[in-house]
């Protein structure tokens, strides 16, 4: 047992709440927090959370995806050279990117949603912070031992034990920090070639810079500054406290059942006291350094380790779970009323957030899986509007591109109507040789710009400015796209 | 000086010891992690002025024991993207304007060396689209002074037109009043004739004392009906396509006074490769044969 307490004798933890606000001087450098190691429901929530999303971030760019020879085949790839940003059958294109907003509304709102619900969900669980710190402090705690060992080894004067153990810690850390900067850039290049790249010395300069501040900023965030982050930097904490409301589940203690505290000896009483025992367990393990019975603070990232704490302390004592717990406001007032207590998890705010996002969600999937595969867009020639020709014809040039978001070439068919005996004229097409429209083949997932003419006969014009429109025919599948625009000649 | 200097009990720091209406400051130092950085960039710029071009002298500048320069430096990638479109060239140079027009990648790589030397060296009078101004002719219409095809407009470009260069175009338009071959009101009667040519003549009567004039005069270069000579350089009257402007007192003057349009030879300003490239683009506008 990590704790040497007999059942019935409850250790008292000697600890300071050293990031609760009232200690926290401003000309005092920070007092380093060593949480002990908790066990429990929410313990086990956490580690999975972690091994899972660690997991993702760290192995998703070694996923392949075959689509075709001449397209990379990693699943997720933000290919910036090319433009695209591929997600296994997604690929999106510059154009497309307001998906990517779509995404960050949705991350927005389901933030939104999560902490009206179960209040700091995301910090206390997911948030890269939180993840990389509980990382940093396994390997601490791994290297120099549980809480009581790690404090007695900061009073120690350094030895040559002692420094062995800081080299080795703040090496694998640097080692774990290279690695997540290493991770992140595979998401933008072919993870094998650049993995092998950098060991070669052959990869581009920006790859490095990156990795070495992702080293940094992850070495420094997770394993020096760690709560001071969430204290000082984060918006977050400051912006939750306004999507939080008195129903939302935030992690409370109960203070009416657990005042007045005082430590308790075995076969004591339990009258005219409360059930806290003073044991300060909640502060030991709370990795923010606060102490829980003093209320919400800002300082909480509801991490619940406190509440696996104390029921387990709980537990020996033999007095019900739950003296810290995941409770709302009005449930609080509630119970003091003598109500009935009850959670609310769907009232008019939550629902309004699920609202919302399942509707943008809709409308992300439904313009994602409606997008067509080939597209058009045509360019009139400003300069000049028009030209004159020797037999008297009218002559206007446009720039004229198609999209073949297809993963094979393509031959599409050009058409334009408008005006009567208008022509076509292609810089650059093939010959149809039906004798038809031009033909362009466009290569895979390319955009082709071409410059076309067209021709309005002598006296078919009949003002300086008519509309016409621009057609293209795939010439297998019969697919169209459109575009219009205008035939400008002289002022009539 | 500094005479009332006191430690503050809040912060333990030493105040500066001036007191301005009571108001005192506090003389925090500077942190050290902030002073040893400013001392590193001292000994940086130290190092940087030995390495790198750094201080300018009367006439020049301390060059750095690197040596690096930029525009050395824009000089070699110059080299290195010649490098690259070299083999491009190569084939541009050995390949024919149909060859080119129907290589899509080589023709996406003569248009676009093309447009870009167009709009360097041509586009001051021809235009930044190709269409022309008064006098310096409109590139995108099907109308050619000497000739649309590849071979022709490459030679216009390379030798340009009445300038210095032996081979330059040269068209002889005879200045008609000012060298006192016909009188005023004949040369408004050719005029109207001319007119006509394009069917933009009231004037029966006029269009009719021309016609002989015409005949006389203008046949030789211009042609029967004023269907122009490219050989001459002699323009099409009959069509509406003009270049100094196609109303009455506009042709009165060029019948009267004539025009000698300049254009500069480029065969001794550019290389080969990107008069190619030029004659390609231009061909491409429209009006190319």
């Amino acid at each position: 047992m990590p704790d040497d307490i007999t059942p019935g004798n409850i250790e008292q933890f000697d600890v300071e709440p050293v990031n609760k606000k009232e200690n926290r001087d401003l000309f005092k450098a920070r007092t380093k927090i060593h949480p002990k190691r908790g066990q429990g429901l929410f313990r086990t929530l956490k580690w999975w959370i972690m091994v899972v999303t660690l997991g993702i971030y760290y192995l998703t760019p070694w996923i392949r995806w075959d689509r075709g020879e001449s397209l990379p085949d990693q699943a997720v790839l933000i290919d910036i050279p090319a433009r695209r940003f591929y997600f296994f059958f997604i690929e999106i294109w510059p154009q497309e990117l307001f998906f990517v907003t779509g995404l960050l509304v949705l991350a927005g709102v389901g933030l939104f949603l999560t902490t009206s619900v179960a209040g700091r969900m995301w910090c206390g669980y997911s948030c890269p912070q939180t993840v990389w710190t509980d990382l940093f402090l396994v390997v601490e705690r791994f290297i120099e031992g549980e809480r009581n060992q790690r404090l007695r080894l900061d009073k120690a004067d350094m030895s040559a034990s002692k420094l062995f153990k800081k080299i080795i810690k703040h090496a694998i850390w640097l080692i774990i920090a290279m690695l997540t900067g290493g991770a992140w850039i595979f998401y933008y290049a072919d993870a094998p070639t650049l993995t092998a790249n950098l060991f070669t010395l052959e990869a581009p300069m920006v790859a490095y810079i990156t990795v070495a501040i992702l080293t940094f900023t992850t070495y420094s965030l997770g394993g020096l500054m760690r709560e001071q982050i969430c204290t000082y930097m984060c918006p977050w904490p400051r912006i939750m406290g306004a999507m939080m409301d008195e129903e939302s589940l935030l992690v409370t203690y109960r203070e009416d059942r657990g005042e007045p505290r005082r430590s308790h000896k075995k076969g004591e009483s339990w009258d005219d006291r409360g059930d806290c025992v003073d044991c300060n367990v909640c502060v030991a393990v709370c990795p923010m350094g606060i102490d829980i019975r003093d209320g919400h603070q800002l300082e909480c990232i509801t991490c619940a380790l406190c509440i696996d704490a104390c029921n387990s302390v709980m537990g020996k004592v033999d007095r019900p779970r739950g003296l810290i717990a995941y409770t709302s406001f009005a449930d609080e007032q509630r119970v003091a009323n003598g109500e009935k207590s009850r959670i609310r998890p769907a009232r008019p705010r939550t629902l309004i957030y699920l609202a919302v996002f399942c509707l943008v969600a809709g409308i992300m999937f439904y313009g994602l899986f409606t997008r067509s595969d080939m597209d058009v867009n045509v360019l009139r020639d400003r300069n000049p509007l028009f030209t004159l020709l020797s037999d008297g014809a009218i002559r206007n040039g446009f720039t004229f591109k198609v999209l073949n978001k297809a993963h094979e070439p393509r031959t599409f068919e050009l058409s334009v109507t408008g005006i009567s005996g208008i022509g076509l004229s292609v810089v650059g097409a093939e010959e149809n040789l039906s004798g038809g429209p031009p033909y362009i083949t466009v290569r895979p997932d390319k955009l082709k710009s071409l410059r076309i003419l067209v021709t309005a006969p002598k006296g078919t014009l009949k003002n300086d400015s008519v509309d016409i429109d621009f057609a293209i025919k795939e010439i297998n599948t019969g697919e169209q796209a459109f575009y219009d625009s205008v035939f400008r000649g002289p002022k009539k | 000086m500094a005479d009332q200097v006191r430690v503050d009990p809040v912060s333990g720091t030493e105040t500066t010891g001036h007191k301005w209406d009571g108001i005192e400051e506090l003389d925090t130092p500077i942190p050290n992690w902030w002073r040893w950085i400013l001392y590193a960039t001292i000994v940086w710029s130290i190092g940087y002025w030995i390495a790198m071009p750094a201080w300018p002298i009367v006439s020049g500048y301390t060059k750095g024991v690197l040596g690096y320069s930029s525009r050395a430096a824009v000089a070699e990638d110059i080299k290195v993207a010649a490098a690259a479109q070299s083999q491009f060239n190569e084939k541009l140079r050995k390949a024919s304007l149909e060859q080119v027009r129907t290589n899509s990648e080589l023709l996406e790589f003569a248009l676009a060396g093309g447009r870009s030397a167009f709009n360097v060296n041509c586009s001051q009078c021809h235009g930044s689209g190709a269409q022309g101004f008064k006098g310096y002719p409109n590139l995108n219409d099907d109308e050619w002074l000497w000739g649309g095809t590849l071979k022709e407009i490459s030679f216009t470009i390379t030798h340009g037109a009445r300038n210095e260069s032996d081979d330059a175009r040269v068209s002889e338009m005879p200045a008609f009043l000012k060298d006192e071959l016909l009188k005023e009101n004949q040369i408004n009667d050719v005029a109207e004739y001319v007119l006509s040519l394009s069917k933009n003549s009231e004037d029966a009567k006029a269009v009719s004392r021309g016609a002989p004039l015409f005949k006389e005069h203008c046949v030789d270069c211009h042609a029967e009906g004023g269907v122009g000579n490219k050989e001459f350089g002699a323009p099409a009257l009959s069509n509406n396509i003009w270049l100094y402007g196609g109303d009455r007192s506009a042709i009165r003057e060029t019948i009267a006074n004539s025009r000698k349009g300049v254009m500069p030879a480029w065969g001794p300003l550019l290389d080969p490769d990107t008069i190619k490239k030029l004659a390609i683009y231009v061909h491409s506008l429209g009006g190319g044969k």
